[in-house]
């Protein structure tokens, strides 16, 4: 298995997989030709020490490869250079002081690969070799800090293309009443999973470009009545949420066993959880009192055997409306 | 203060790798009932707790809370320590017991987040 896996042979487990950040995934996932330097200096071996001088002091860097008819012979840095001073050399050839067949990385690697090398060798930079090991890049330490942090604002800036994009969604969209639904389906008992749906439709909302106060009395609201689906019912029930621009529906029902006296269930600290639901934090009969205070309408229908359904409002004004850009609410403010 | 300041004010264990130690903490909130959490946290603060199970994390998505610390070393099962990564929120434990912790926040100057339930809503300001 380890063997014919295509990653080079890199088996992780879960708990190794826990501390790989962003920035180490990004080594593996972003290639040498994407982070290093192709437009570099290079140098011949018949030219001489003090023209090595004169290029590294002009182009400000401190090391370039030695290239002979298009193949490249050696590396000369800077190390390679004092040599030459401390013996008062100037004129002799390169090939004299360069470091001959250096160690190369391939432009199709992953950066890993030359983090390997750098982390093994001494080397500060390595050149870069095609795959008819013609010479294309040069790639230093500080290349690759370079290309994984244009590679993290990328990343950063994706999100905000995506938040741009949903912000927007209703803008375009001509209707007499435009609305967006999500539909979740919520197991009864399922309590690893419970809060997902809320959290999926919290960052829903704020992609949207909800303020973080209503995308924060929506999570709350939702993941109570979540839990309540999940703590309470026979089969589980459904989330329903709809956005409008100026208003947020939502609606969590199910098939049983339906609430007995609802005047009772809505009384702070009442509650039917059994211990074993109050071990793991819930039931503290606050769950409908929480909701009523983070929405703007709520009505609680249930009947015996038949079920419940609850139903919760947000209304957002206009400075707060969802999905329709900044445009408007610009209009609003001014 | 911030992440970062608050681990080593509670002589704390950063569990997950996700999260930004940078994140300011504005103030604290300790509880086990995860409705009480709900009801009376305020945005940004940390949340003190003995229970370990993946609410801990959703419920504090839910609430804005910066950093959650288990109190008196608890380890929380793996799919509690996963869901605060994805959610890159820190997830840290604490030798101390909640008094103790509550304690050192508050002579640090850390001010309450709790907000009494019969305030009305916590966030409509």
């Amino acid at each position: 298995m380890e063997e014919t896996s295509p990653h080079k042979g890199r088996l992780i487990n879960d708990e190794v997989a826990e501390t790989i950040t962003r920035a180490e995934e990004l080594a593996y996932e972003l290639k040498i030709s994407e982070v290093m330097t192709s437009n570099m200096h290079k140098i011949s071996p018949d030219q001489t020490m003090q023209d090595v001088v004169d290029l590294f002091r002009q182009a400000r860097i401190s090391g370039a490869p030695v290239v002979l008819n298009n193949q490249l012979v050696g590396i000369i840095s800077m190390e390679d250079l004092i040599r030459c001073l401390v013996t008062s050399d100037l004129a002799a050839n390169i090939s004299k002081y360069m470091t001959p067949s250096p160690l190369t990385v391939k432009a199709g690697d992953p950066v890993i690969e030359a983090l390997k090398v750098f982390v093994n060798s001494q080397v500060g930079r390595l050149p870069v070799l095609d795959e008819n090991e013609h010479l294309v890049g040069i790639l230093t330490k500080g290349d690759i800090t370079r290309g994984l942090l244009r590679a993290l604002q990328h990343d950063y800036q994706a999100e905000e293309v995506r938040r741009y994009r949903a912000s927007h969604l209703f803008e375009d969209i001509i209707s007499d009443r435009t609305s967006l639904i999500l539909r979740y389906t919520i197991r009864h008992r399922d309590f690893n999973h419970g809060g997902e749906a809320s959290g999926n439709i919290k960052r829903a909302l704020l992609r949207l470009g909800a303020s973080p106060q209503i995308a924060r009395r929506c999570g709350i609201a939702i993941y109570e009545a979540e839990m309540n689906l999940i703590i309470h019912t026979t089969n589980g029930g459904v989330l329903r949420v709809e956005i409008e621009p100026h208003r947020i529906s939502i609606d969590a029902y199910d098939d049983g066993p339906g609430i007995k006296d609802i005047e009772l269930a809505m009384k702070p600290g009442y509650s039917t959880a059994s211990e074993e639901i109050r071990e793991l934090g819930f039931g503290a009969g606050m769950g409908l009192v929480n909701i009523a205070r983070c929405v703007d309408s709520m009505v609680l229908e249930s009947s015996l055997d038949k079920g419940t359904r609850l139903r919760m409002k947000l209304f957002l004004d206009k400075a707060e409306t969802v999905g329709e850009g900044y445009a408007s609410k610009q209009g609003d403010a001014a | 203060m911030n992440v970062q300041e608050l681990i080593e004010l509670v002589d704390g264990h950063l569990i997950n790798t996700s999260a930004d130690l940078s994140r300011e903490v504005k103030g604290g909130c300790g509880a086990d009932l995860m409705s009480d959490v709900l009801a009376s946290i305020q945005p940004e603060a940390v949340l003190l707790t003995g229970l370990c199970n993946p609410q801990v994390v959703r419920t504090s998505v839910m609430a804005d809370v910066a950093a959650i610390v288990l109190v008196r070393g608890k380890n929380p099962p793996q799919v509690t320590i996963d869901l605060a990564e994805e959610e890159n929120i820190a997830l840290i434990t604490s030798p101390f017991g909640m008094f103790e912790l509550c304690g050192r926040l508050h002579r640090a100057g850390l001010p309450s987040l709790e907000r009494s339930v019969s305030d009305g809503p916590s966030e409509l300001e």
